[in-house]
Parts: structure tokens; C-alpha cells; sequence
């Protein structure tokens, strides 16, 4: 694991610079938000670079025309505002249309979670697991640190039409190689093995279980899948290993119960008939106001490191009486 | 990245367009006639700006290629607008009239809003506000590729209250897209009232001028001034978008709809139907 954080957002656009470079055809649109890297991309390529202005609407609707006419479209902009915004334009235009027309638009969101840590609420995006899986058509892409975040570049050129990448904010190690070879048909990949508990997360969220994990003692750590894609993975091979473990952990930094990464895993066990009880960490579903540090205000949600390695202590020790004590943990 | 527009519009060429538009009024009152629970007012409001662009030279099409890269990019971003336009395209050749025996039915593709299902469809509209925007950015992406093309969009001024149409008009204007053309059909009632009394534009006119766009009013059931306008717009090979303002009455030519408030939502009964095809044949 290379110490060197690094955000997300850096790696990405870095990547897609070198692919401009070579494809005419791909377009750059933002809705008035930027990054050092994407000073450069719109020096070396003004004419494919438009700031479309704080109208996240008309930036799906451009997208979409810009698709239309066979550009390769990346559409950027803060999480919240590039999905909940202009919805019902992702709906209609990306959605709806490419199931009829090649509509090839990335929209890339950055903020995933509570990653604009001090901007509170309007900012922090709980909500884009949920209203984004939930879309036909609609690619979701949430890698968990910045050499996922680079590969997912390249997924994303050769994958044709509409996709959700959504991304962190804030600079972090990796957790990967940076000669990891991603297997995007495959869309997990199993960071620990180990057996009793399967712990899935997605996004920043692998990161922070990957600690949790490193804190137990080496004879109780849990299986991690980060799922970096959240829809068209290979769920043959994702329920059979899931299947390996009699308790599942679903980790995600967004609201728990409400049709997020614990559902998409909930419904997966179900229609296999699986085994595995499932268990979920999440936000409660209310928002909040808090300030402080994004490690504290994980602790308070129930999904930092230390309310995540006790989660998993009880849960990995299940015939133990500290665990019968938090069987309201099963939701 | 010129190209021929139209010339000016003599007698018979006029006299011709305006038996064309009476066809096509026809023929859309046969739709709603089949099929009554089509939104028609909405329909017969866009009858003659329908009947220029594709009869009057402007739109390039080729029916056989309905994705043909040099066709013009045509957008009715009025969803319910567009039943008017089901007889133009099968008289084109875009699909077979026979269509029309299964409008709004089972195993049909005419539905009461159009989806690029339909051949000579390039998107999907009817939610409102969607067009413009995907318009402008066709017009960028032809603008791009060097393309002569052109994009026409057709919008309602109830659509124009919708925020993203001014994004984009804005956007439009900072971007010189002079590819762009949009037709409002303006005819100045949404679902449930006249725009004047509950959210009025005011001058739009004035208001796309100050946006940066070069706006031209015409009746908009007089063919020789669409055409006229059209014709104009389409010369200048500028970098100023342009709009025609056509100021129509929803519900045009049947007694109780036209002008009426509520006319978006109300059925014309069929002797109705059958009184106003015979008188006009």
C-alpha cells in the first residue's frame, strides 16, 4: 500500500488528458468546478473543454447532444449537484434515450459521502448509491482510492453509453498497487481473505474498513470486497463468494436501509437463497449538521474505524455473549 | 460549411405550402379522431411551422437514412406538439401510414408523445425543458466536426418556464451557436390557463435579444412569414442563434378549443370531427 495520498479526482483527469490526447472525440464539459490537472486539460485541448457554468442541468442536456453527434462526453461536477440536480435529465437523456440511442456521457461526481467534510449537508452526498443504481441503462463506478479511479478511466472509454463515477474528494493513500489490473467484468475485488465475515464496501468506505481490518489480531480478520462496480458486475461470482461466509457486513457511507450498497447485496443473497445473515453499517436515515473531523463524524454515524473493528469483533465472535448483547445490530 | 437556403416564397409556392398545412391539419384531427385520447390542441397550434420546415426547403432529411450524419437535427421539444408531425413523416417515408390504423395501440409505435421508437425521431421529449439543451449541444458537437447541418427546435412558450431552457439560452448565445434555431410556437396557453395570467413571459422578444439572440415575431399560421423568417435566419451564416417567435392559437380552426384555456386537455368529439372534415373538403 503506497503511503502517498493523492485524490482521486487528480488520478482520473490525469488519465483522461493522455486518452484526449489520442481520441479526438473526447469532449470535456464542467459545470464550474475544477482541480489543478483540469487546468492543464483545458490549456491543451480548448476546444473540447467547456465550462458550462453553474447549470448542471443544461450540462447533462449538452452532454447529451454532444453524444448524439459521437463525442465521448466526461461531465463534471460535485456529486450532489451532478446527480440530484438534473435528474430527471440523466433519466430522460442518458437513461431513457440510450437504451434507444448510443448516448456514450460519463458523469463524474466528486464529494462521494461525507467527503466535502466541512460544507455539511448540501455538499456530502449520501444519496447517489440509491437514486443512481435504481436507473436502467445507468452504469454506477465508485472506486475506493486513486489507482482504482485511474483505471476506471479507461473502463469508461471502452464501455459505451451512460455512467455514474463518483468519487472522493479528498486525497488518500492507496490501497491497490498501482500495477493493479482491474477486472472490471468481474467488478470486486477480494482485499482480505478470510472466513466467518465477509465485510463489502465501496468507495472511500474500503479504505476505512481496510484500517478497521488492520487493527484486529490476524487470526480474527473477516473477508474485504470492495465493490467498485455497482451494477453489471458478475454476481455468479460475487454470490459465490459471499457464499463462503456465514455473516455478511455492508459498509457504505450513505443512508443504511434505504436501496444503497446493503440492498443491492440483501437482494443478491435472496434470490440466491443464500445463507449468510447480512448486517449493515450506514448512516441512520436523517440528516445532520455536525462539524468536525470526517474520521468524527464517522465515529458518530456508526462507520469509522473503531465503531467498524468493534462491529466486526462482535460479529466474527457470534456464539460469544458480547455478541448476543448488540443482536440489535441485525437490521 | 455554407449551404443553399430557400429564396424568397412565390404565389404558387406559398399557395402550395398552404394546401400542404391544410393537409396536415387534416390528417392530425384523423389521428386525434382514431385515437382520442391524444393531447391535440397543442398539435394544431404548430400545424404551419411544421409544414415550412419540412415542406418549405429547410429541413435536410433523407428518409431512408432517418441517422443520416448531413440530415438537419430537428427537435419538438413539445412532446404533445408533435402528432402534427406523424403525417408529415409517413408522407415523407419515414414509416407506412399503415401506423395510423394502431395509433396509441398495442403493437403500434404512435404513441400520444413521440420516442425516437418512431423513425425521424431524434429524441426523447414531452418532459418539457430537454430540447434546447440537447439541441445546443448537437449545434457544439456539428460546429466541432465542421458540419454544415443545422438544428431546429421547436418549443412552447408554457415550455419556456422551465429553468434549463435558459441555461441553455445563455449558453447558446456565449457560444455564438449560429446552427441553432429554435421556433416558438407561441401559443400562449399550458395546461390549465393562458401564460398571461398566472406567469407571463412579457416581452420575449426583448428578453432573447437581451439573452443574445436575434429574435424575429411572425404570425404563426402564415406560411409566407415563417418562411420568410426561415429563410432569413437560415442565410445568415453568422454566429448569432436565432428564434422565431410564432404567435399561433392553440386548438387553431375547431370551434370550442381554439384559444380556450383548458383546450390542452379537452377531446374534440368525433361528429365534431366528421363536421369539420367534410366542411373543409
Amino acid at each position: 500500500m503506497s503511503l502517498r495520498p493523492r485524490p482521486m479526482r487528480d488520478a482520473f483527469l490525469n488519465e483522461l488528458l493522455g486518452a484526449m490526447g489520442r481520441d479526438e472525440r473526447i469532449f470535456f464539459l464542467t459545470a464550474d468546478f475544477g482541480s489543478p490537472v483540469l487546468d492543464r486539460l483545458r490549456a491543451e485541448y480548448p476546444d473540447r473543454f467547456v465550462n458550462v457554468g453553474i447549470a448542471e442541468q443544461n450540462l447533462v442536456n449538452l452532454a447529451t447532444g454532444l453524444a448524439l453527434e459521437g463525442f465521448k462526453v466526461f461531465a463534471y461536477a460535485i456529486a450532489p449537484f451532478i446527480t440530484m440536480r438534473c435528474y430527471e435529465q440523466i433519466r430522460v437523456n442518458l437513461a431513457l434515450l440510450g437504451t434507444l440511442r448510443e448516448v456514450d456521457v460519463t458523469l463524474v461526481g466528486v464529494g462521494a459521502g461525507y467527503s466535502y467534510v466541512i460544507s455539511g449537508p448540501t455538499h456530502q452526498c449520501y444519496e447517489d448509491l440509491t437514486i443512481m443504481r435504481v436507473l436502467p441503462n445507468m452504469q454506477l463506478l465508485s472506486p475506493a482510492d486513486w489507482v482504482a479511479a485511474r483505471a476506471t478511466v479507461n473502463h469508461c472509454l471502452r464501455a459505451k453509453g451512460p455512467k455514474y463515477v463518483r468519487l472522493d474528494a479528498q486525497p488518500s493513500p492507496a490501497l491497490y498497487a498501482e500495477s493493479h489490473a482491474f477486472d472490471f467484468a468481474r467488478g470486486f475485488s477480494e482485499i482480505h481473505e478470510g472466513d466467518g465475515l465477509c465485510v463489502v464496501s465501496t468507495g472511500y468506505m474500503t479504505q476505512v474498513a481496510h484500517r478497521a481490518i488492520g487493527q484486529l489480531p490476524t487470526e480474527h480478520r473477516p473477508s474485504l470486497l470492495d465493490l467498485f462496480r455497482l451494477t453489471e458486475f458478475d454476481d455468479d461470482a460475487l454470490a459465490e463468494t459471499l457464499a463462503r461466509h456465514p455473516s455478511l457486513l455492508t459498509i457504505e457511507e450513505g443512508f443504511r436501509g434505504r436501496g444503497g450498497l446493503d440492498a443491492l447485496i440483501c437482494n443478491l443473497v435472496s434470490e440466491r437463497g443464500l445463507s449468510c445473515r447480512t448486517f449493515s453499517a450506514g448512516l441512520d436515515n436523517r440528516y445532520r449538521f455536525d462539524l468536525g473531523t470526517r474520521d468524527d463524524l464517522h465515529e458518530r454515524a456508526g462507520i469509522g474505524e473503531q465503531s467498524l473493528r468493534r462491529r466486526m469483533l462482535d460479529l466474527m465472535g457470534e456464539a460469544s455473549p458480547s455478541a448476543e448483547r448488540n443482536g440489535e445490530s441485525s437490521r | 460549411m455554407s449551404r443553399t437556403t430557400p429564396g424568397s416564397l412565390d404565389g404558387s409556392a406559398r399557395e402550395r405550402l398552404e394546401l400542404k398545412a391544410k393537409w396536415v391539419w387534416r390528417e392530425t384531427l384523423k389521428i386525434h379522431r382514431r385515437a382520442p385520447e391524444t393531447r391535440i390542441a397543442s398539435s394544431l397550434s404548430a400545424v404551419e411551422l411544421l409544414t415550412v420546415l419540412y415542406y418549405g426547403g429547410f429541413l435536410r432529411l433523407d428518409a431512408a437514412r432517418p441517422l443520416w450524419e448531413l440530415r438537419d437535427r430537428f427537435i419538438v421539444s413539445k412532446g404533445h406538439g408533435a402528432i402534427a408531425l406523424y403525417p408529415i413523416l409517413a408522407d415523407l417515408g419515414f414509416f407506412p401510414a399503415a401506423e395510423f390504423e394502431r395509433v396509441c395501440r398495442s403493437g403500434g409505435i404512435l404513441g400520444g408523445i413521440p420516442d425516437p421508437v418512431i423513425p425521424g425521431f431524434e429524441t426523447v421529449n414531452g418532459s418539457l425543458g430537454h430540447g434546447l439543451g440537447v439541441g445546443a449541444g448537437m449545434a457544439l458537437g456539428l460546429r466541432r466536426k465542421g458540419s454544415a447541418s443545422r438544428v431546429y427546435v421547436v418549443v412552447g412558450d408554457g415550455e419556456l418556464h422551465e429553468g434549463a431552457n435558459w441555461e441553455a439560452l445563455m449558453f447558446a448565445a456565449q457560444q455564438r451557436l449560429g446552427n441553432l434555431t429554435i421556433i416558438v410556437d407561441d401559443n400562449g396557453i399550458s395546461m390549465l390557463d393562458h401564460t398571461e395570467r398566472f406567469l407571463s413571459h412579457r416581452s420575449l422578444c426583448t428578453k432573447l435579444a437581451a439573452f443574445g439572440w436575434r429574435c424575429e415575431e411572425v404570425n404563426g399560421h402564415s406560411v409566407a412569414e415563417l418562411h420568410a423568417a426561415l429563410a432569413t435566419m437560415t442565410a445568415d451564416d453568422g454566429d448569432t442563434p436565432g428564434c422565431i417567435l410564432a404567435h399561433t392559437r392553440k386548438g387553431r380552426g375547431v370551434p370550442g378549443l381554439e384559444d380556450v384555456s383548458l383546450s390542452h386537455v379537452m377531446a374534440i368529439p368525433r361528429d365534431v370531427i366528421d363536421r369539420l372534415l367534410g366542411d373543409s373538403s
